[in-house]
This record gives C-alpha cells, structure tokens and sequence, in this order.
C-alpha cells in the first residue's frame, strides 16, 4: 500500500529526479507493482524500438514535397545487427536523388525509435524551417530502417552544404520518444562522427522543446555555413560565442 | 605441404584450415554479433569447434613470440610483451592452451598460485583459454583468483561483493542526484565507489558534483570513495582547480588506435595517475584509477586490427593492470545487439570478461546491463548476477530501480544487491560494513532497515536530504 504524501518521506525527494527512488520492497524484492511498472515501460521502449514507421502521416503533415527512401537493411533484425547496411542508401533509391544549389536538406529517419519520429519530428522541422526562411532548403528526405550516416549519402547526392538528420533515439524506459538532431557539414560518404554536431533529448517529457532546440540548430547552421564545418571545432567556438546554445549540446 | 598447416586440423573426418592466430582465435570465440559484423566469425558451428582444437594444442609461448597487433605499431603491444614476466610464466611456460585450461581447473591452481602467475600471462593467453572453457570453468576458476585493492576501505576479499552506486540525473540536478545517492546507502550500496555519469561533461560542472558528492562523505563519513566519470583531460584540469578528486576514471580498450578513439594514450593515463597520487587522498590505500571496458568498443572505433572483440577486449585489461587500479568494470550490456544480441551473448560476455581481468590480476566489477534494442531483459540480468557473484564478482553497479533515467539503459536495482547478499551471504567491503552498523543501518541479523516511517533515524536521514 503507497503511503500518504504525509507519511511518505520520499515525497519531496521525487520531484527531484525522474529516477526509481524511495521504491518499498518486500523481503528483499521488489512490490509487484514496481515490477509490472518496470515492464510496461520496458514493453513500450520495445515497441518503439520495433514498430515500423508509418511515412504516410508525416508526409501528409508535411504538406511539401517529400523523397523517401531506405537503407540496405531489409529488416529491423538486420538493421539492428548490422549498423554497416543501415548507413547505406539502397541501391534502388540512388536515382530519386538528383542534385541542385542546396544549402541544407532535412532528412527524418526512425533510427531506433519510431515512435520519437511520429510524435516528435513534423513539429521540429517546422520549428527549425521558421528560422531558415532565407536559406535554400531541399525537399525533405524520410530515410526508412536508417542510421544517422546515411545522411551523408543523401546530403552528397543532393549537392546539399549541410545535411540535417532527425532522428529516432535509442528509447529509455521513461522516455521511448526522444528525438536527436545530427549536423553535418558538407556531407560525404565515410564522414567520421566527430565531424557532426548533436541536439538531442528533444521530447515533451521534460526534454528540449522544439523551440530551443530549433534556436541551437538555426544558430549552428549559419555558423556552419559560414566557418564551412561542423563537429567539435564548432562545439569550442559555441561554447565560447553562445554558452546557452552550447548548453543543448549533446557530450558526444 | 600446405603452408598454413600449423593452424589446421582434421576433425571429424574433416579437414579445416584456419589463415593465422588471429582466424583461429576469432573462429574459436562463442558466437557473436559482433564478431559477425566484422566478418570474423566461424563459419559454422563445426569449424567453431574445430578452432578450438587447433586453439587447444597451440603452445602458450605462441603468443610471446607472434603479436596479434605489430610491436612496433601498437604501444599496447609493447605494454604487453615489455610487462611479460618470464619468471611468473614458468610453471606453465611448457603448456599448451589446452593445457593452461586443466592447469586451471586443477586442485593445485589456488589463490596464491594464481596471484604468482598472473604478471606471466598475457591478455591473449588468457582470452584464449577462455574459449575453451564453458561457463561454469569460468565461474570455478575465476572465484579462486583473489585481486585486493585498497583507497578508503578495502575491495576484491573473499566473501565480499561491493557495488557502484551510480546516481545519474538527465540534467546533473544536485539535489536529484542527493536523493539517488541516499536510496543507495540506504540499501547499504555504494563501498566500491559513488560515480556519477555526467549529464553535461565539462570542467565547472565536474567540480560541483565532486563538491556535492565530497560534502555527502565527509558529512556522514562514509568509508567510500566517490568519482565523476569524466574524460581524463578534464579530471587533470579538475584538479589543478583544486576539485576533490578521489578517482580518476577513463574509458579504454585493447589497442593504441581504440585509446585514440577515447582520445587518451598510456602517457596521459600516468600522468593523471601521479596528479592524483600526489593529492594523497587515499586513507588506505592509493589506488586512484578506475577503469571501465566492454566487448565491441575496438570495433566501433575501427580498431580491431582483424581481432576477435573479446582477445581485443583482454587487451584492454593489460592496460588497466599497468596503473594498479582500484575497480575496473566491463559496461557488458551497454554497447548494443549489434556486439552482442541477446541475454545469452551478453552473459557469457560478462563471465569472460570477469574471468580474463581476474586471471590478469585486475579487480574485476561488472556493470551487468542491456539496452533496449538487444533481445534481453531483467531476467538475464537476474542469471548473470547470480553467476557472477558466485564467481566472485568484485562489484557490481546499482542504479535506483534497475533504470538509469541519464544514460538510457537498465542495469541492477539496489534490491538485486540485498538478493545477492542473502542468497550468497556476501557482505560489503569491512569498512563500510562496520559504518553501515555505526549508523543503525543493520538489524542484529545483518539485514537493512526498512527506510519506513517506523525507522526513525532514516526518517531523519530523508528528512535532512530533502530539506
């Protein structure tokens, strides 16, 4: 039986961290309903992990136009034993990309959490678009069963200066919707990641708003047009030029 | 004559053929994802086994004289071979691997004989008579090997299994990360050491979690050491402000190259070893690293040198011997399904990760994890704990209901260690038992209080953290 807040002395300490504290047991174990709490939450950081991505809605919601392709991984087992196929653009979906005088293309692909893209990444590309109105943006680019470097394929194919990639985050058991943004300058093939620059943590449970995430992400993609780079050289210039964008910055 | 006959057998009326030491030891590990995603992996099960009989009949002295990684490329390798005691090699310098295995597993092989071998073997050796072992060999031999360590209380006795308590925090909030900590000690966690992941990794930040975390000691005067995992670059910086640096943490692995990935190499390991020595604030002992690993980290880097993920991984120990760590733990779980799938990858993993550390004569923790995109969950946990504890794990990591709320993953709950404590009748390093009893913690049959509203000097306890 939960106490009452009165008699509870967790009560105060809980709204300090989203972490399982102040749990009772029973012998040494865990209440049953922690247990049953514990694996509803890990059954939902399953499904996000192994639900398809819907691409219809998104490219409805999107209302411009939209490529789609996928990566080598044929399946979600192969995709997540094999990260090499899901950086790959399938040979079939080389010919919808054709190249013109981009500045930065967005590209959306599930990652591992299809759930973060559902929820997470029309709303995100509208706020970033907002903040962009003077730069020459490609049609945006869902990528199914894809890892953050297969943007550097479709950024390199379109010609785009800056490749910007919405992705799906490996789902936590609070958490199974986080969304992380990569950047990347002048995107090739074999691109190393410590060339790119991460948002993440974006998700209404408490994470990034759209809105600050979309004000780090403007701000990192002028100075990366006009520094012509990304990655943790960009990372030191922010930490000095603009701490509070430096804040959004993932340690990675 | 076939060139490469050395390293090929007739096996069950076939004859299989394997390219060199690496391909044998590759071929002869326990399937893997990882290994599978390198393209090293044996083809089949059958040519699995066969490696392992060309494994078994390889004299020990191979691989002192055919470096996996060139010396002259690696500084690894020169750690390794350089180190190599010839002397502690002797009583089993004729053997074969096979042969090592039944040296090990025999009555004759206890504590003190393998604390005098282990400076003789070398992290190949030793990964590969693991492959020829199963896990129960794993368990038996590894519980022999006793590794001591010492800062402010004393780690790695028989009968004993400490834990890191990890109180992460998504954004480092202070009082959050308060709040964790004292569910820890309330369950009796935290001997092996308080660390804390950071949210934000950088300079300032650092020192005022160490503030915190070093206030909570003094003020309680818990008989534990506490760490923020930083980067070793920023630990030196943080102590030349004057941080209260008990630790210094570094993430490393088996080759020069992977090091390089982690952005160290051994010369700034030792000088943040001596920076931390010198601040003398060890009670007794001065053992100031702390080390983590894990299976697949060379390979994520690109830097495996063609090497099966779990010889590359023992690598990764010899460097951690060469700076006499207080706790080194291999993350197992933590790196995905792509290195290893499932809870059954994952735990034979975390039994020969332990097994090579102990062999090598490092204190050997686990952090016994997955993610949510490998095929495991709490009951793989439950089996490799129970496994390890019975192979004489030193530590294990403990997070408040088994979920990191930070880094994303599940690890063990504070109740997983009161199971293991009573189902094994471990207790935790002396000196935080003893404290553990001062502060009326313990009831007369060594069992923690409930932290209920019947507890009255817990009560206080929580009070005090939340006001």
């Amino acid at each position: 039986m939960p106490l009452p807040p009165e008699l509870d002395p967790w009560a105060k300490l809980r709204a300090t961290t989203r972490a399982r504290i102040g749990l009772g047991r029973v012998g040494d174990a865990l209440l049953l309903k922690d247990v049953l709490e514990f694996q509803l939450a890990h059954a939902k950081a399953r499904d996000a992990v192994h639900t398809k991505l819907d691409t219809a809605p998104l490219k409805s919601a999107i209302q411009g136009q939209v490529i789609e392709v996928r990566s080598a991984a044929d399946s979600r087992e192969i995709y997540l034993r094999r990260p090499d196929l899901g950086r790959q653009l399938h040979p079939d979906c080389e010919a919808l990309l054709t190249p013109g005088d981009y500045d930065a293309v967005f590209v959306i692909a599930d990652g591992l959490s299809a759930t973060a893209v559902s929820l997470n990444a029309v709303p995100m590309l509208k706020a970033a678009l907002n903040r962009l109105h003077d730069l020459k943006i490609a049609p945006v680019v869902i990528a199914t069963q894809g890892r953050v470097a297969i943007g550097d394929d479709i950024g390199e194919r379109l010609g785009a200066k800056l490749c910007v990639m919405l992705i799906g985050e490996r789902p936590g058991l609070s958490v199974s919707e986080s969304l992380g943004i990569y950047l990347t300058y002048d995107p090739k093939r074999g691109t190393r990641d410590s060339a790119r620059n991460c948002i993440s943590n974006i998700h209404g449970k408490g994470g990034l708003s759209y809105d600050m995430a979309a004000d780090t992400l403007a701000w990192l993609m002028r100075e990366a047009l006009h520094r012509k780079l990304t990655g943790v050289d960009l990372k030191e210039e922010a930490l000095i030029a603009a701490p509070e964008t430096a804040a959004a910055l993932g340690t990675s | 004559m076939i060139p490469m006959a050395r390293y090929a057998t007739s096996f069950g009326g076939e004859t299989y053929r394997f390219d060199d030491l690496k391909s044998v030891l590759a071929c002869a590990s326990a399937r893997r994802s990882g290994d599978e995603l390198a393209g090293l992996a044996a083809q089949s099960d059958a040519q699995r086994v066969a490696a392992r009989a060309v494994l078994a009949d390889l004299p020990l002295a191979t691989f002192l004289n055919e470096a996996l990684i060139p010396y002259e490329a690696d500084e690894v390798t020169r750690l390794i071979l350089d180190s190599h005691d010839t002397e502690a090699f002797a009583p089993v310098s004729h053997l074969t691997v096979g042969g090592l295995r039944d040296w090990l597993l025999g009555y004759e092989a206890d504590s003190a004989a393998l604390r005098a071998l282990a400076p003789g073997l070398t992290p190949e050796m030793v990964a590969a008579v693991s492959k020829l072992m199963r896990n129960q060999d794993l368990i038996a031999v590894a519980r022999k090997c006793e590794v001591v360590t010492a800062f402010r209380n004393t780690l790695g006795l028989p009968g004993r299994l400490a834990t890191r308590l990890q109180p992460n925090h998504p954004t480092d909030d202070l009082r959050g990360i308060a709040a964790s900590t004292l569910d820890g000690l309330l369950y009796g966690t935290g001997d092996a050491v308080i660390g804390i992941n950071p949210a934000t990794d950088n300079v300032p930040n650092c020192l005022a979690l160490l503030e915190m975390l070093d206030g909570l000691r003094q003020r309680y005067e818990i008989p534990t050491q506490t760490c923020v995992l930083t980067h070793v670059t920023n630990v030196i910086e943080v102590m030349n402000r004057g941080g209260a640096v008990d630790l210094v943490f570094q993430s490393i692995a088996g080759s020069e190259a992977a090091n390089a990935g982690f952005g160290v190499n051994l010369g700034i390991l030792q000088e943040a070893r001596e920076a931390a020595l010198a601040l003398k604030r060890g009670s007794i002992g001065q053992d100031v690293m702390y080390f983590e690993t894990g299976q697949g980290a060379a390979l994520s880097a690109e830097a495996h040198f063609g090497i099966d993920q779990q010889t590359i991984e023992a690598r990764a120990y010899a460097v951690a011997r060469a700076f006499n760590p207080l706790l080194v733990n291999t993350v197992v779980g933590f790196i995905g399904p792509e290195y290893l799938y499932d809870g059954k990858q994952i735990i034979r993993a975390g039994l020969e990760d332990h097994f090579c550390g102990k062999l090598l004569g490092v204190p050997m923790g686990c952090d016994v994890c997955y993610t949510n995109h490998a095929e495991a969950d709490q009951d793989d946990m439950d089996t490799l704990m129970t496994l390890l504890t019975a192979a004489g794990v030193t530590f294990v990591i403990t997070v408040p209901g088994a979920d990191d709320v930070m880094l994303n993953y599940q690890s063990l709950s504070y109740h997983d260690l009161l199971y293991l404590r009573s189902t094994f009748g471990v207790k935790p390093a002396p000196e935080f038992e003893l404290w553990l009893e001062k502060m009326d913690m313990v009831d007369r049959k060594g069992r923690m209080r409930m932290a209920g509203p019947q507890n009255k000097m817990l009560q206080r306890l929580i009070s005090a953290a939340a006001a």
